[in-house]
């Protein structure tokens, strides 16, 4: 940050700490998570100032122009207030007969102008710096879905997707909610500290947005587009985001979490989780039976497909068609596995081939077709999908 | 903002004390004049179509804002209590589109219609059947837009900005009705426009220069402009939507070759000029409001309009800053942020000048003028989130938060409609012919200025803190925030029941107020009598300098 | 009032609503105008990355060996088409100028013929200006027989005057059905003629 930060940021900080007291005090909730770590109490009710060089600069240059308009907000009202005390007419105040004054008309023109040259030069600097996106040492393809997120290692043979973890039971009150209520996922996407990151967003369906707040990065992730952001965090620890763009019912329930592991910590846990894979795709070509298939789909299917056709199947019609007893579901399984791998095009029916595992697949086709009634006792192996897959 | 009731007032008055200065007798020349409901259907009167406008703007406010209270109710704790997601993203969308399209600007329309030709001295509306028609379309509008709640797969649930394929391809069926309705209200904002041109460049009365009109018709006369330039455009894009909804076209699907982001670009350079649509009038009623209660001349008067224009010029060099985050190239993203900074500054001359306007006046506080330093205040805390918001950088953490809501939210709530309500007190005199109860007035007031204080200063908290817009549950961190915001919702909420019983006593009765109800008012409106008759200004006045000379 | 001045208001009147008018149909056509000149203004500044959606005539450029950029491949399945596009050199370190091919595997999974086509897209946006494509399969939509495995070459150069501060392009592939054989024929057929004019 420049000199004006620093100089700024020196002036103020007493005043920030002391604004700081006075809204913690405001609710004891806030008090009593502060005495859990001090961290939390920065993001409480102010921006985080974050763990990047990017996000911490964001953070100086919110606190300057917030403390900008905090001296012109005093100015102002200031001379305001005055004229409301002194000027009213219950005193017995006379109007003047004034209306133009051509030279302080040119001063506060000139003057706000002069105030947002000097803002624009800090903020033009961080905005080039958060726009270089190039020589990463690490590249993760974002795509959004409705509603969890998709993260790709490129290069590294490694993907996964990362749902609410949050129960259904907290979401319903029917349960105690959890100290990271809607902010907790299945698979955080786990990243190395001081390595340059690069994220390359996209879309399977609608637009959505990628935001850590604690890394200053948020982008849009737009269909049949690639966008990109990058980051490069400092201290290891769990950071939570959320998406940020509208992207249909159950927009607030994709959180993003992330994992910065330090370097070494990072490296062992991309050598395990590659072997995981493998180890999963050799054992997709063994013979499954139904009830492993019904356990595992039954899972499967209570994170991806029960936000839209609902924990019992029964779908929220027109747009998410009921599951029971339909067509797709009980009759030709090649067209039930086509939909499911392949999706269905102008509808929101997303294509599964890239975010489910042929296991996770095969189980969730066979625990469509046989739960709630539909009783088909049609399986369908994992090995087939394998099959169809790699054709 | 009168019911049936006033105008039998207005009839009453204005047949009993006969008129003066212009004035003249109800029915005069309309021997046959439909009375009852076809009255109201069929009138071509200035007054009576604005009284119509405004009535139906606030049962708008109300129909919105109960929506609103669903929105803040679910909020109220973390977890689903009261509604689905699906629901709630209907609601947030109806409640948007409810109060942009069918809250504010009919209020200012109605304004416009009631004030201008008493302003300019016109006996009416340059085309007063065409402002029949533009009224009665909006019922048409709205009525369509509330019956998409009932249709199958319910509402628009896309946000009132509405992004492409949200609203499109992953749609509710009902979309091509609410891109119907869209249309129709916006040939009535288009007509209503016209109307408001022709009749401010043609009409005024003799000696009446451009720059001796009030603010008021300036601030409307540069509104409209903005409005034929940009509802067009809007017109276009929903009618994009409903080619690639229903004919198969990509404009918007990327997976025809089309560009999400290009909806969002027509969007918003619709989207951006609107905003100003609905702050620019409300320039006006300050404007107006502030050196009657000052007793003091407005500072600045051509420094006032020559903002208000280049603001206007601004609005359309400034949109992409709605879209920092989706990707512009950095040269973009520069532009915007440097053009939308700039526009900070005539924004800024605006504020100055009604201060310069206070300062050494000999100011009095009845309820128009605590409005309209209300809104003097709380517009500039709206003005200063929205000159955070335009640095680029920062705005990558506020985007798409509640800080954003906070911001438009202060804008558009303590700001535009804050000035409505002032000029719902101060010309309800002239609309009445009696004064607003002073006492409940004032609660109404102070009620309205805590409550929607606590609703939405919370709200750039929680926002900073990380708390995304348009989600119907959050995480605990968010509560304390959030169940402030709700509290003040309601307060705010229920005391604009006030507001009703305060039109309704005003229009049965009260202390009478003479021609020249305010005792700093200058303008033409006040010339005439209380309440203003059917017909006025039938022979225009001379004028001079902005005041009659005969 | 006197009616010759209440005559010449009611003129004035009309042609201020004619002038409106004009305004107003004038707005509207900018609107629709407003999808081309999107395009076109992309086109010149590569606003939204689809610069190089067109082919190219290969050019015989200088070779800048002093300098590396990295050019990474990513591809995207679209919903409703059972293909699968798999990018055979994921990453290429080239030199600005040079000509290189990459290979791409589009895969149809159905046992019926399908038709698809795959959207590209480059990042960073301004990388598309000076991206050369000489043959890409994206430039037209597939018909893949059923069952069918196809290798497709991308053939680009990436100009010497790409600006210093680039140093790695992103160009991404989404694979999107082609909806209605007929209509989407026809407008594919338009797009790709006004690409190529």
């Amino acid at each position: 940050m420049s000199w004006i930060a620093e100089c700024l940021s020196r002036v103020t900080r007493p005043m920030r700490l002391r604004l700081r007291r006075t809204v913690t005090t405001l609710s004891l909730t806030a008090l009593s998570l502060t005495a859990l770590s001090p961290s939390v109490l920065a993001v409480e009710y102010n921006m985080p100032v974050g763990v990047t060089a990017v996000s911490r600069e964001i953070h100086s240059l919110h606190m300057i122009i917030f403390w900008i308009c905090v001296v012109i907000g005093i100015v102002v009202f200031g001379v305001m207030g005055y004229a409301m005390i002194k000027h009213r007419k219950s005193r017995g105040a006379v109007s003047a007969s004034f209306h133009e004054n051509t030279r302080i008309e040119i001063l506060w023109t000139a003057i706000p102008l002069l105030i947002l040259v000097v803002m624009a030069v800090p903020a033009t600097a961080t905005l080039k710096d958060m726009y270089d996106a190039s020589e990463s040492a690490l590249d993760v393809k974002i795509t959004g879905h409705q509603w969890r997120w998709q993260y790709e290692y490129l290069g590294e043979d490694v993907a996964f997707t990362s749902s609410l973890a949050t129960p259904r039971e907290q979401i319903n009150n029917t349960a105690t909610k959890g100290e990271h209520y809607l902010l907790e996922v299945d698979n955080p996407l786990v990243l190395p500290i001081n390595r340059k990151v690069r994220f390359l967003t996209t879309s399977a369906d609608v637009i959505h947005s990628w935001w850590v707040p604690d890394f200053g990065v948020k982008k849009d992730a737009i269909p049949g587009f690639i966008n990109e952001a990058w980051t490069r965090i400092e201290t290891p620890g769990t950071y939570r985001g959320q998406c940020t763009e509208l992207c249909g019912k159950d927009h607030g329930f994709m959180p993003v979490v992330v994992e910065a592991l330090p370097e070494a910590e990072f490296d062992e846990w991309l050598i395990a989780r590659k072997a995981e894979a493998e180890a999963a795709l050799n054992d997709a070509g063994r013979d499954w039976s139904l009830e492993e298939l019904m356990e595992k789909g039954e899972k499967t299917y209570a994170t991806i497909c029960a936000s839209c056709h609902q924990p019992d199947g029964q779908g929220m019609p027109p747009a998410f068609p009921s599951l029971v007893g339909s067509a797709i579901v009980t009759q030709d399984i090649q067209a039930h596995i086509d939909i499911v791998v392949n999706g269905k095009a102008g509808t929101p029916m997303a294509a599964f081939a890239d975010v489910l595992s042929p296991v996770e697949l095969a189980a969730v086709i066979t625990y469509e077709r046989n739960a709630w009634g539909n009783d088909t006792g049609e399986l369908v192996q994992p090995a087939v999908i394998k099959e169809q897959l790699s054709q | 903002m009168a019911s049936e009731q006033p105008r039998k007032a207005v009839l009453q008055a204005s047949e009993s004390e006969g008129a003066t200065a212009g004035g003249a007798h109800v029915g005069e020349g309309h021997g046959s004049a439909p009375r009852g409901m076809l009255r109201w259907l069929l009138t071509t009167n200035h007054k009576d179509i604005g009284t119509l406008y405004l009535i139906f703007s606030l049962s708008m406010l109300f129909i919105g804002g109960i929506m609103a209270l669903v929105i803040r109710t679910e909020l109220f704790q973390p977890g689903l209590q009261m509604v689905q997601p699906e629901f709630f993203n209907q609601m947030t969308t109806m409640h948007g589109l409810i109060m942009v399209f069918g809250a504010i600007m009919p209020a200012f329309t109605g304004l416009a219609n009631w004030m201008i030709p008493l302003q300019i001295g016109a006996p009416d509306m340059a085309l007063p059947r065409l402002n029949n028609f533009s009224f009665w379309l909006l019922p048409v509008a709205f009525l369509l837009l509330l019956s998409t709640l009932l249709m199958e797969g319910g509402g628009p649930n896309f946000g009132w900005t509405f992004y492409a394929p949200l609203s499109t391809t992953y749609a509710p069926p009902s979309t091509s009705f609410f891109i119907f309705s869209l249309h129709i209200a916006g040939i009535s904002s288009i007509l209503g426009a016209i109307n408001i041109i022709a009749t401010i460049l043609n009409l005024r009365a003799p000696g009446m220069r451009l720059m001796d009109m009030p603010l008021f018709v300036w601030t409307w006369l540069i509104t409209a402009f903005l409005l034929i330039a940009v509802m067009p455009v809007l017109a276009g894009a929903i009618t994009m939507m409903l080619f690639d909804i229903n004919f198969g076209t990509s404009y918007f699907n990327a997976a025809g070759g089309g560009d999400p982001v290009l909806f969002q670009h027509l969007f918003w350079f619709f989207g951006h000029p609107e905003v100003y649509i609905m702050i620019l009038p409300a320039f006006g009623i300050v404007s107006a409001i502030v050196p009657t209660f000052s007793r003091k001349r407005l500072f600045g008067y051509a420094s006032m309009v020559y903002a208000t224009g280049s603001i206007a010029i601004m609005s359309f060099l400034v949109w992409a800053h709605h879209m920092f985050a989706v990707g512009l190239p950095l040269v973009a993203e520069l532009f915007f942020m440097y053009t939308t900074m700039l526009i900070a500054v005539p924004t800024g001359v605006k504020v100055f000048n009604w201060i310069a306007t206070m300062f050494r006046g000999s100011i009095s506080f009845e309820p128009p003028m605590l409005f309209a330093i209300a809104f003097i205040v709380q517009f500039t805390i709206g003005g200063f989130s929205g000159l955070m918001l335009a640095i680029a950088p920062a705005d990558f953490q506020y985007h798409d938060t509640y800080f954003v809501v906070a911001h438009f939210h202060y804008v558009l709530v303590p700001g535009a409609l804050f000035a409505i309500l002032a000029g719902a007190y101060y010309w309800l005199p002239k609309w009445t012919g009696f004064y607003p109860h002073e006492g409940l007035s004032k609660w109404h007031f102070w009620l309205s200025v805590i409550g929607v204080n606590l609703t939405f200063f919370p709200m750039h908290f929680s926002g900073l803190a990380g708390m995304p817009r348009r989600i119907p549950d959050y995480a605990l961190q968010f509560a304390d925030f959030n169940m402030l915001s709700s509290i003040g919702a309601f307060l705010f909420g229920i005391s604009q029941l006030l507001f009703l019983v305060v039109i309704v006593k005003c229009a049965r009765g009260g202390v009478r107020a003479p021609a020249c109800a305010w005792e700093g008012a200058v303008d033409l409106e006040w010339s005439v009598p209380s309440p203003a008759p059917l017909h006025t200004f039938e022979i225009p006045p001379q004028t001079r300098d902005g005041q009659i000379i005969r | 009032m006197p009616s010759r001045d209440h005559a010449a208001q009611q003129q004035a009147v009309a042609r201020t609503v004619r002038r409106t008018l004009l305004a107003l149909v004038a707005m509207l056509g900018f609107a629709f105008a407003l999808v081309p000149l999107y395009d076109v203004f992309c086109n010149l500044t590569g606003l939204n990355g689809k610069a190089a959606s067109q082919a190219k005539a290969a050019v015989a450029m200088e070779i800048d060996e002093s300098r590396w950029v990295s050019v990474r491949f990513i591809t995207q399945q679209g919903q409703g088409l059972p293909w699968t596009l798999e990018a055979l050199d994921e990453q290429f370190r080239i030199h600005p100028g040079g000509q290189y091919s990459a290979r791409f595997v589009f895969t149809n999974h159905a046992d019926y013929p399908v038709r698809g086509r795959a959207v590209p897209s480059v990042s960073p946006a301004e990388g598309s200006l000076h991206l050369r494509k000489i043959m890409c399969f994206c430039f037209q939509e597939q018909t893949l027989a059923a069952g069918e495995r196809r290798e497709l070459p991308l053939v680009f150069q990436v100009d010497p005057d790409l600006p210093e501060g680039i140093r790695d392009l992103t160009l991404a592939y989404t694979l999107y059905p082609v909806m209605t054989p007929s209509s989407a024929g026809d407008d594919g057929a338009e797009n790709s003629a006004g690409g190529e004019t």
